[in-house]
């Protein structure tokens, strides 16, 4: 018995060799850089631990940076998910030809992956001062969109942007959740004399409340961490956290490398945070896709 | 139930218009370079430019390092996984999950200051290490899309039953990896390539922090200068993210052809 155990430790030791380039690169390239920047934002230039990078990102400029892309997460997020969650409805329940679902579905898959510089073009030649939508209102209706104060490189222009790939992802996992409500459930609440609203106040929403919240939270992580439409629609005007930690890597607008370490912490804290909650939630909510 | 089909219409009519107009706006605004009439000038000037030629290619050839690469970590991680080291399973999974998480921007900038000139590893000492570097994080961004693609095409079939009969007739590790393996989980391993293209070929922050001559950066230049060229650029972004789902699509239907046979 005891010449056994050198051979299982061997095979035990090849099982793990097995994984070993994946975790080599996890480490290198995933955990070590990201621990680097996290444990930086608790030292001083010269090595001295701090709590005084934490304490800076409690400035105006800082603060109003997470401000901003907070509200731009926000409500591009609960707009996506509101608009998202009206469409993937319209496709399961509405009673609409097959065809405009798999076209729908088709399409969400292209939208959602539709983000970055090529995104902000498209608003930019729709919104713009000079876009198809401005001239349209202009020349046939005479209403000056920018005289209303709209402009697209604000809050509410980048929003209206971001819900454009943010409405296709919550289309895309809402779909199987709002098919997996039960026929018989509908059935059982309309025999016992419910009318449609008490069905999806007492029943439809309660079991889909956890996959709606957490889409949202999902879709909120994936907008506060976007830079690239941000930044070719409003260059670096726009005082929300990802530009504002580009510039600091481009060239310490902070003048201080480790307040840049908290400013990034911060970030990983607010996506971790509806990461977190977003599992959980998911959790919740498989009980009753089973 | 007629009140449901008309909201259900509503639903759809807005969300078409928020859709479409935009790519309708920005492919009317790339046909108005000539003034007062159409044209296709806009396209002309982007397909002449050398520029765009240039870092087409640079963000292509990247493409394909992460892909090989990428597909090289992925499929025997999951392989590895599913054969011998189920109880990681939920560890490995997360880690994949991972980039979801860290926004790109704070990857980028970790790699920034850990392999700088003067570290240990300097990567971003040479060219040569900066693409690699570069290759290296599109395989980061791409990992939750790559392993859950080859994870759910290595669902489908029998990892165990598979290797123990390559292995009863003789087979080596590498053989059943690259014959056994890889051929059965071509449809994951090849809808994880096409989004993985579809995400690396304009990535933005990644290569322009890293100053490398890609594709995304450069669109980023054509928009602060240019026009027209952006819109026209635009419309080709938005024809290549199509392409790559489409093919998706066809792969998986494909897959799911060739499952069905006896």
């Amino acid at each position: 018995m005891s010449t056994a155990s050198p051979l299982i430790d061997r095979r035990t030791i090849i099982d793990w060799l097995g994984i070993a380039p994946f975790m080599i690169f996890a480490l290198m390239f995933l955990i070590v850089p990201t621990l680097y920047l996290v444990t930086g934002a608790f030292f001083t230039p010269d090595g001295k631990l701090t709590l005084q990078n934490i304490a800076d990102l409690f400035t105006p400029t800082i603060m109003s940076a997470y401000w901003i892309s907070i509200k731009v997460s926000l409500a591009s997020s609960i707009g996506g998910a509101l608009i998202g969650f009206a469409l993937a409805w319209a496709i399961v329940l509405g009673g609409l030809p097959s065809w405009i679902r798999n076209g729908l579905l088709t399409f969400s898959g292209v939208a959602s992956n539709f983000a970055g510089v090529p995104l902000a073009f498209a608003f930019i030649a729709t919104l713009g001062r000079t876009g198809l939508v401005t001239v349209f209102l202009r020349d046939w209706f005479g209403f000056n969109l920018y005289s209303t104060g709209f402009n697209l490189l604000s809050f509410f222009g980048l929003t209206i942007t971001y819900m454009f790939f943010q409405i296709p992802l919550m289309v895309l996992i809402l779909t199987p959740a709002l098919d997996g409500l039960k026929k018989e459930w509908r059935e059982a609440s309309e025999i016992l004399g419910a009318s449609t609203w008490q069905y999806w106040r007492m029943v439809g929403l309660p079991i889909l409340w956890p996959s709606l919240l957490g889409t949202s939270l999902l879709l909120f992580a994936n907008a506060f961490g976007a830079i690239a439409t941000a930044y070719a629609l409003t260059g670096a005007s726009l005082n929300i956290v990802p530009i504002l930690l580009y510039a600091q890597i481009r060239g310490d607008v902070l003048h201080n490398p480790n307040l840049g370490y908290a400013l990034a912490l911060g970030m990983i804290v607010i996506t971790g945070l509806s990461n977190i909650l977003y599992i959980w939630l998911r959790m919740r909510a498989e009980r009753w896709q089973k | 139930m007629k009140m449901s089909k008309f909201f259900a219409w509503l639903a759809i009519a807005v969300g078409v218009t928020y859709f479409f107009v935009p790519l309708l706006g920005t492919f009317e605004f790339s046909l108005r370079m000539r003034r007062g009439e159409y044209s296709l000038d806009a396209y002309g000037s982007v397909f002449s430019d050398i520029q765009f030629q240039q870092t087409f290619g640079f963000s292509i050839l990247m493409a394909l390092f992460t892909i090989a690469f990428g597909m090289l970590l992925v499929v025997p991680t999951a392989y590895w996984v599913r054969l011998r080291l189920p109880q990681m399973r939920p560890f490995v999974e997360f880690v994949t999950l991972m980039p979801l998480v860290i926004p790109a921007i704070v990857i980028v900038f970790g790699y920034l200051r850990l392999y700088n000139s003067s570290s240990y590893i300097p990567f971003t000492g040479s060219v040569l290490g900066t693409n690699i570097l570069l290759v290296m994080s599109y395989i980061t961004l791409s990992l939750p899309y790559m392993y859950r693609s080859v994870d759910t095409a290595m669902r489908t079939i029998d990892v165990r039953t598979l290797t123990e009969a390559a292995e009863i007739l003789g087979a080596k590790w590498p053989t059943i990896l690259f014959k056994c393996i890889f051929p059965n989980v071509m449809s994951g391993v090849l809808s994880g390539a096409f989004i993985t293209f579809a995400i690396v070929i304009g990535e933005f922050t990644m290569a322009a922090l890293l100053n490398r001559p890609a594709f995304g950066p450069y669109l980023q230049l054509v928009g602060a200068n240019k026009a027209y060229e952006p819109s026209a650029l635009a419309i080709i972004a938005f024809a290549i993210t199509w392409l790559s789902m489409g093919l998706i699509q066809l792969v998986s239907r494909f897959g799911k052809l060739t499952q069905s046979r006896p």
